[in-house]
């Protein structure tokens, strides 16, 4: 039966419109009003550069930048260094029912309220909260975990650590047993099958998983502000700020674009660095 | 049990201790009567959950976030769904750019949509409605929901719609009558994942809400102020309405998938 266009078009057009209209118009929007002018807190069409100059050329907003850049990508490789001997345990030392399970059990946090669980962790890591209580019974203690760069990766796990091991696992899975098999019958050490046979082999995905992590602690904002304290701000709190209370939405949309331009680039480059051929 | 397949068991529990001590400690001190709640546990109330039931701030973002999650949900499921098929049905070219563009929105983080988002909507007038809450929400979810529909319509024969047109269907009678009953549990899964996606998102709909808070809106500009266990009470609310839709969007695709 020939294809009726009308009939492909009605399912080929509501993502195009509805993208087109609250997805790409609007990011194309912020990227041209970081060129307009605010004149007694309204924004007039223009094409000026000073906001740029404004936000490029602070002390600040550079101290948000690295900090940001630096907190993300520590974040990165932590978690995909904590994650990895759970995933591997998933992948390989479970039953199949008990991978599936445990998949959908991460899963669950995903659909708890991130700002309700940063608000616990507030409580369990208080001065005088849960973690401290217990740390006290053996007389260690009371430690400053709040408003600390401590904090701050805490909240990060929380957000991440989940789907970090669930993309592990994954790609864990994937990798060809007769492989591992092999290495182990050729005398190879765990440790060196792992960094030798299982790591290359799962490449891809690993990084996906660590590239996830970056994206998602790059744009964070609960953690830093609420267990992190918020100074130096990130780029995110400082998008908010410069929103809320300046109505500086030309400048705001500034430091949205950097981080757009900072994550594309991140993402491009360990993605590409994925995929190239090994040279070996 | 050897030693490296009980530090690995230990490692992994110690991992979903770590994953669910947040969820647990808040359903906890839900019903602590502590407002900085410690060890040893204080006694038991129903203080907070009071407190909370009775602010009509609370139902207001109660009614809000479920209008916007039950409407943004329909709509990411329709929009989810009708890109999945595009996908399965067809070839054109472009392909690997539409898909992306319908990809891609997860990548952009959330705080970046609410300004832009924001922005726009007061450009074009909308701020501050629930219809922006609305329209950004499914922007965000019909990514998830095409990612589900795509799965179930992998498993469908290509050839069961060829039959269909063969005996004579057109290609709506096909649709209604042999893709649509395939892809049902799908699109149930689909509609339950995008409302609790929409019923947690907070930082996109405080940009745009205006004085028309959702939940975790209202959540939000509590933390701001005080400590407030009630944030507990609702959190465990929230958290059971996310859950049941979760588990019901699981069970259901699930058992069907192994009949179907």
């Amino acid at each position: 039966m020939a294809t009726s266009s009308r009939y492909a078009f009605t399912w080929r057009l509501p993502m195009l419109i509805w993208q087109a209209a609250f997805f790409v118009v609007p990011l194309v929007f912020m990227a041209a009003i970081s060129f307009w002018l605010v004149k007694n807190y309204r924004m007039e069409p223009d094409f000026i550069l000073k906001n740029w100059s404004k936000m490029l050329g602070r002390g600040f907003f550079w101290d948000a930048y690295w900090i940001t850049l630096w907190r993300a990508s520590l974040a990165a490789l932590v978690i995909s260094l904590i994650a990895f001997p759970a995933s591997y345990s998933l992948a390989y030392k479970v039953s199949e029912s008990v991978r599936r399970w445990a998949v959908f059990f991460l899963i669950v946090p995903f659909f708890t309220s991130y700002l309700v669980r940063a608000y616990a962790w507030q409580v369990i890591l208080a001065e005088n909260g849960v973690v401290n209580a217990v740390l006290g019974q053996v007389g260690l203690g009371p430690f400053t975990m709040l408003n600390t760069g401590f904090g701050a990766m805490i909240g990060y796990l929380t957000l991440t650590l989940p789907l970090v091991i669930v993309l592990q696992t994954f790609s864990l899975s994937g990798v060809d047993r007769n492989q591992i098999e092999a290495a182990w019958n050729l005398g190879c050490s765990p440790l060196r099958t792992i960094v030798q046979v299982i790591v290359p082999s799962a490449r891809v995905g690993l990084i996906i998983g660590a590239v996830f992590c970056f994206i998602l602690t790059f744009g964070d904002f609960v953690s830093p502000f609420y267990l992190g304290g918020s100074k130096p701000p990130t780029l995110s709190i400082l998008i908010i700020d410069t929103t809320k209370s300046g109505q500086q939405w030309p400048r705001a949309a500034v430091v949205a674009l950097i981080m757009i331009a900072t994550l594309f680039c991140t993402a491009f480059a360990a993605v590409s660095a994925a995929y190239r051929k090994r040279t070996r | 049990m050897s030693i490296a397949t009980f530090a690995s068991r230990l490692y992994l529990a110690a991992v979903f201790f770590f994953v669910f001590l947040p969820i647990g400690a808040s359903v906890v001190f839900s019903f602590n009567s502590d407002r900085f709640p410690t060890l040893p546990l204080a006694s038991f109330t129903f203080e907070w959950y009071a407190k909370a039931f009775s602010d009509d701030k609370i139902w207001d973002a109660f009614r809000n976030s479920v209008a916007v999650s039950l409407t943004a949900a329909a709509m990411s499921t329709f929009i989810g769904f009708s890109t999945a098929y595009t996908d399965f049905r067809y070839g054109f070219r472009f392909k690997a750019a539409y898909l992306a563009l319908a990809l891609l929105p997860p990548t952009i983080p959330l705080v970046i949509m609410g300004l832009a988002m924001l922005a726009w909507l007061s450009q074009i007038g909308l701020s501050g409605t629930l219809f922006g809450i609305i329209a950004a929400h499914t922007v965000l979810g019909s990514p998830f929901a095409m990612a589900v529909c795509r799965l179930r319509l992998h498993q469908m024969d290509p050839s069961l719609e060829a039959a269909a047109w063969n005996l004579g269907a057109s290609e709506w009678a096909t649709m209604r009558h042999v893709v649509l009953p395939f892809s049902a549990p799908a699109l149930i899964s689909a509609f339950c994942l995008t409302a609790a996606v929409s019923f947690d998102e907070f930082a996109v709909a405080w940009f745009v809400s205006g004085l028309n808070r959702t939940v975790p809106v209202a959540i939000l500009e509590i933390l701001q102020g005080n400590v407030d266990p009630q944030i507990n009470a609702i959190g465990t609310v929230v958290f059971i309405t996310s859950m049941t839709l979760v588990v019901i969007a699981q069970t259901i695709f699930m058992r069907r998938n192994r009949n179907g």
